[in-house]
């Protein structure tokens, strides 16, 4: 199977802090990873790093096999990753539209915006992620969104540029349970075009339920990755997670 | 009706911030009218504020693109000298007054490329550091000049000086320029991706880092537009006095800031309008020349100045607060 991206033995530090340790991850074509941790992990900056909002200070990063580098994230969404952050990545005084094409604007020569076919665009993704109120609309500013409505317009956002590997970091946080399912059912949908979820959480019951392979995280390394055949019940791989951290 | 109704609301709602300020200046005129109307009659006083406006247009709409940007600057009324400076010591070493044009233009993009980097690398505040620019700045052209001024009569001669400050049908002719400087401001700000980036940057940097966008680059680029347009305000004066004089410039600057804010822009960046700017100058344009044409002298021109600033600020309020 393609690996689509891959983290060889990444580091990242901040000031005297590692932050990351030779962490090493990657996802192939069409499978859902759930990345798992206790708060302080570092699974934050694993993401950021693998969605190239931090370069790594050692490490390569391979995009279909091929060492990229100057990583950044301009370069992450070029090369089909779009994620969807924990605090969502929004401008909130501006338009649903503008923050759907924030980045990857469609243009005409010279950087001109192509208004109205953004507008149409945007206005059938937030129908199609299921923004029922007719009161929204593409024009609406964000800012005057719900929780739940703005993480539909970051996750309109990921599923506009079909990515083929969409980072989703605590996207069911504060969401309710039909929103949740929403957000599932998402997820789903992007498994079954054959494209890659790498899936963030630490409701390890929304993890279990969603991922075909886990990755847990302790104290900036990679500490043990196994199937989900492996597995059989969520409190099974909770105890696995608890098991490997104290015995790391 | 329904539909009539939420479209006007609609409409009310996105450009709110330039309705306002057009209703500041439909206010101050009709003031102005009741208050002397033979004043407002004579075709002199608009005259006069046609002449000054030019050069506020090319001082206050870059700002707009800056404060929306989430960024603030002060040198620019400096360095609206530097570039006229160049400009006139080059005309009057005998070099083409377009060539002048040229480089006195590409001196106002440098210096604003040098304090957007300055702010922008060294993470420094934009309102002192480009206080600090704006005295540093000064002090070098006095130096240089000595304090003395250039005339440049000279360039009457160029085909330069009629195409930017002749008169057209009667009209001067830098207000054509200034007027296709706002058309292409407004869909440079609102149609085009430097002023979509400039609006996300301005609203959440950390937002528009994180999609990809060069928050550093914007702002950067952000300087160097309000030093451009600095600069083609102290040449157009330049042009019109055949005259450099060292202090020039100054005065402007509080006037530029103000027509930005009596404008609708409001301080905390993410939004702006362009022809909310254009209207704060009217404003600000009248309120500097329709004092003295009705009469009133020159002391209550900073009573009203103040006064109008704060029943903007307090007007523009209206469109709530910065949402989050």
């Amino acid at each position: 199977m393609e690996n689509i991206i891959e983290l060889k033995k990444v580091t990242k530090k901040f000031g005297g802090i590692t932050a990351l340790n030779k962490a090493s991850l990657h996802v192939t074509k069409g499978e859902v990873v759930g990345l798992i941790g206790d708060n302080g992990a570092g699974k934050s900056t694993l993401i950021k790093t693998l969605v190239g909002v931090y370069g790594p200070d050692e490490g390569q990063i391979l995009i279909r096999g091929k060492e990229i580098k100057a990583w950044n994230a301009l370069k992450a969404r070029e090369a089909g990753i779009e994620t969807v952050f924990q605090d969502r990545a929004l401008t909130p005084q501006q338009s649903i539209v503008k923050n759907i094409f924030m980045g990857k604007e469609l243009k005409y020569p010279f950087g001109f915006i192509r208004e109205k076919e953004q507008i149409k665009e945007a206005n059938r993704l937030i129908r199609e992620i299921g923004f029922t109120s007719n009161l929204i609309n593409a024009e609406s500013a964000v800012g005057n969104l719900s929780g739940g409505e703005r993480q539909g317009v970051a996750i309109a956002r990921a599923i506009y540029n079909n990515a083929e590997l969409i980072v989703l970091d605590e996207p069911t946080n504060n969401l309710s349970l039909n929103e949740t399912q929403k957000v599932f059912d998402f997820v789903l949908n992007v498994k079954k075009s054959n494209r890659s979820v790498l899936f963030i959480g630490h409701n390890i019951y929304h993890v279990y339920d969603i991922s075909d392979r886990f990755v847990i995280l302790d104290r900036g390394e990679v500490v043990h990755e196994l199937n989900k055949d492996n597995v059989s019940t969520p409190e099974e791989l909770m105890k696995i997670m608890r098991d490997t951290i104290v015995r790391h | 009706m329904d539909n009539n109704k939420s479209f006007l609301n609609n409409m009310f709602h996105k450009n709110g911030r330039a309705l306002g300020s057009i209703g500041y200046f439909i206010l101050l005129m009709v003031i102005f009218f009741i208050g002397a109307p033979e004043a407002w009659i004579r075709p002199n006083l608009h005259q006069s504020v046609f002449v000054m406006m030019p050069t506020l247009i090319f001082l206050t709409i870059p700002l707009v693109f800056l404060v929306a940007s989430g960024e603030i600057d002060l040198s620019f009324a400096s360095t609206y000298a530097v570039a006229a400076y160049v400009f006139a010591l080059l005309v009057k070493s005998g070099v083409d007054p377009a060539i002048c044009f040229v480089a006195g233009v590409l001196t106002g993009a440098g210096i604003g490329a040098l304090v957007g980097t300055l702010i922008v690398v060294f993470r420094l505040s934009s309102l002192v550091a480009s206080l600090g620019v704006l005295f540093l700045l000064r002090g070098v052209i006095l130096l240089l000049t000595n304090s003395r001024s250039i005339t440049i009569m000279e360039v009457e001669n160029h085909w330069l000086y009629p195409l930017l400050v002749g008169k057209f049908y009667g009209f001067p002719m830098q207000i054509f320029w200034a007027a296709l400087f706002i058309i292409f401001c407004y869909y440079f700000f609102n149609k085009h991706v430097f002023g979509i980036h400039i609006q996300h940057v301005g609203d959440n940097s950390v937002s528009a880092e994180q999609m990809g966008i060069n928050v550093n680059a914007v702002k950067i680029k952000a300087f160097m537009f309000v030093g451009v347009g600095a600069a083609l305000g102290g040449i157009f004066t330049t042009l019109i006095t055949y005259t450099f004089f060292p202090t020039q410039g100054f005065g402007y600057l509080l006037l530029a800031l103000a027509a930005v804010f009596v404008g609708g822009t409001p301080y905390w960046g993410g939004l702006g309008t362009i022809v909310g700017a254009l209207f704060g100058v009217g404003v600000i344009a009248y309120m500097e020349i329709g004092i003295i044409a009705i009469g009133w002298s020159g002391e209550w021109r900073q009573f009203f100045n103040g006064l109008i600033i704060l029943l903007a600020l307090l007007g523009h309020r209206l469109h709530g607060e910065r949402v989050r």
